[in-house]
């Protein structure tokens, strides 16, 4: 048993049993939002280990981790903020409400800042026109919603995650 | 003002619908349970009867579709696309979020119809809080002894499972969508074969979307003859009409097919934003042909046959309303980009074909165009139509082609 495998045995059991046993890569998908739980980002070593448990080669893990928007291959922000640009959102104001975010933060459009806790960049529709503006919260293995935003509000959510990071910064340094 | 009628989005009138004592206590699974007593083909004649339609986009008979599974090839499958990513499209979210149950016996009455004995749920990759959530209703529901080993103790069992997508538009597609659960790149297959015959892992496979698989639990538990005093005869039921733009109170609104889009927008809507003009409606999301709103268009029943006749399909009826701030080719340079970032790759007219229009569409709005831009841009959406594996590409041609036709003077001296 691989390095990831033992680190989530439990769910990976569970999620190999959606599948016919025969069909284990259908778990690609899934197994790669779990290596993405704890940092963002599907590191080498981890998608080695998927490729063994599913019996792929690498190459074919790594195709797919390129192919699909939400699986990242390189350590950016720990949180990644996903605003919609697209068009309902931007009828209702969406672009002003990213350029006026970005200019807070003081990073341009897929840009991270300074403490390398947020990468901000602009998504397509994320089936929440009706209250835009809208940004989702990718991180910490989850994805939040928030609607019907104003930078005011937009920017309370990062200075609460922000704190968050800073507690558990403490507490590590606390127990170390 | 006409009233919406509820028969998907019943969470808003019945609070704490998504518990399942509660949705039990308001004729839950009757439908299942109905069903259940029924054989499998009696199930699928009664759905061919409700003229029911798919909400996911094509409008294909939901019956029909079903009827095409070979019985001499096993195990079947069923999938609900809940992959909704269409610009302009929230309410199988709604439904998934505050209607969960109606939506899964939905799905347990179609595994039944086809004799399957696994359903997947494959969800977009950022419902990931609506998949966890679904599961816990699944767990209660097996808890419950209407999901597993022998329901309600006749000798069909069921299991359901969600799986997420990760970001990714194509996935919609339903052969896209296959490959993609299947653990591969979500690039469409060729057809034929159909996924009726050669679907999940090369098994017969009924793709149904949410919105379409919610309508089974009315159609079952109260009957076809409940069902069809709505909508019309070739449009029946009811549809969520997924209202946004610049309208002053943009949202879901259900509706019978048939009511005009004067209604949704005026009406439920509340008109148009600072009390501006409506220039066009986008019937369909982002690949919608721009329908000049003219009084005959706003008197257009919103119905799959009347829509046509517009040369709008109706599609998933995310109806984007557009007013006279709108310059048409900031638009179609928002459709592009959206197409250009979402095409797979696979086939080499969309691929090149949206790459072009993207770099065209943004140098038409850059101030400083070429003289001959706007026809470039008509050829080359030409030269996508008819060649590709799936409709992305053919999507990616409509607001280009028919805003250039209808709003000519928007390009004019760009
Ligand atoms: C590019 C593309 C994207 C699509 N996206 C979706 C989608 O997000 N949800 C959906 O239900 N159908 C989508 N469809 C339609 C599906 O291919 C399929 O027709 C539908 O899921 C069938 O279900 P229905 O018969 O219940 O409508 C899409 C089609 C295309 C060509
Ligand atoms: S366009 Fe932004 S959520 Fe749909």
């Amino acid at each position: 048993m691989n390095a990831f495998h033992a680190k989530y045995q439990t769910e990976i059991e569970q999620i190999l049993a959606k599948y016919p046993p025969e069909r284990k890569r259908s778990a690609v998908m899934p197994l790669l939002f779990l290596a993405q739980r704890d940092d963002n980002y599907i590191s080498p070593n981890e998608l080695a280990d998927i490729a063994e448990i599913l019996e792929m080669s690498v190459t074919d893990v790594a195709s797919v981790v390129g192919f699909y928007t939400l699986f990242y291959d390189q350590h950016e922000g720990r949180y990644r903020i996903q605003v919609c640009t697209d068009l309902p959102c931007a009828l209702r104001g969406a672009e002003t409400f990213f350029e006026a975010l970005c200019k807070e933060l003081g990073v341009s459009s897929g840009g991270t800042t300074p403490d390398g806790l947020f990468t901000i960049e602009e998504v397509k529709c994320l089936a929440a026109c009706h209250r835009a503006p809208v940004f989702q919260v990718q991180g910490d293995g989850e994805i939040a919603y928030y609607e019907n935003q104003t930078a005011e509000t937009a920017l309370q959510v990062i200075a609460a995650l922000r704190e968050k990071a800073v507690q558990e910064a403490r507490s590590r340094e606390g127990a170390a | 003002m006409s009233d919406q009628v509820y028969l998907l989005l019943r969470h808003r009138e019945i609070p704490d619908l998504d518990r399942l004592e509660v949705y039990r206590q308001n004729e839950g699974f009757q439908g299942f349970e109905k069903a259940l007593q029924m054989k499998p083909a009696d199930v699928v004649q009664q759905v061919k009867d409700s003229g029911l339609r798919g909400r996911g986009g094509a409008g294909f008979p939901t019956g029909l579709k079903w009827s095409f599974l070979p019985n001499n090839l096993w195990p079947h499958y069923v999938v609900a696309n809940a992959d909704e990513s269409e610009p302009g499209t929230f309410k199988d979210r709604e439904i998934l979020e505050r209607n969960p149950l109606q939506f899964l016996e939905g799905l347990m009455i179609a595994c039944y119809a086809v004799q399957a004995n696994t359903g997947y749920i494959y969800l977009r990759g950022e419902f990931w809080q609506i998949a966890a959530w679904l599961d816990e209703k699944i767990a209660e529901l097996e808890q419950a002894g209407l999901l597993g080993d022998r329901i309600l103790g006749t000798d069909y069992s069921l299991r359901l499972y969600t799986h997420l997508g990760a970001g990714a538009y194509i996935c919609g597609e339903e052969t896209a969508l296959l490959e993609s659960l299947e653990g591969k790149l979500g690039q469409p297959r060729l057809r034929p074969p159909f996924p009726a015959v050669e679907g999940l892992y090369g098994k017969p496979t009924v793709i149904n979307n949410v919105e379409t698989l919610s309508n089974l639990p009315v159609i079952l538990g109260k009957g076809n003859s409940f069902y069809r005093q709505y909508g019309t005869d070739r449009s029946p039921g009811t549809k969520i009409f997924c209202l946004s733009g610049r309208v002053n109170r943009p949202g879901n609104y259900e509706l019978p097919l048939g009511r005009t889009f004067r209604e949704l927008i005026y009406e439920h809507g509340g008109g148009i934003l600072e009390d501006g003009k409506i220039k066009a409606i986008m019937s369909a999301g982002a690949s919608s042909t721009l329908i000049v709103a003219d009084e005959k268009a706003l008197d257009t029943p919103m119905t799959y046959e009347m829509t046509d006749a517009l040369g709008a399909p109706l599609g998933s009826a995310s109806v984007i309303i557009l007013d006279e701030t709108v310059d048409m080719k900031w638009l179609v340079h928002k459709t592009v980009s959206f197409f250009r970032h979402e095409s797979c790759g696979k086939c080499t007219p969309c691929r090149e074909g949206t790459y072009w229009m993207n770099h065209i569409t943004r140098r038409l709005n850059s101030g400083q165009p070429n003289p001959e831009d706007v026809e470039l841009l008509v050829d080359v959406a030409r030269e996508i139509q008819g060649k590709c594996l799936c409709a992305l590409g053919e999507f990616s041609t409509m607001a280009v082609l028919s805003g250039i036709e209808k709003f000519r003077s928007d390009f004019n001296g760009s």
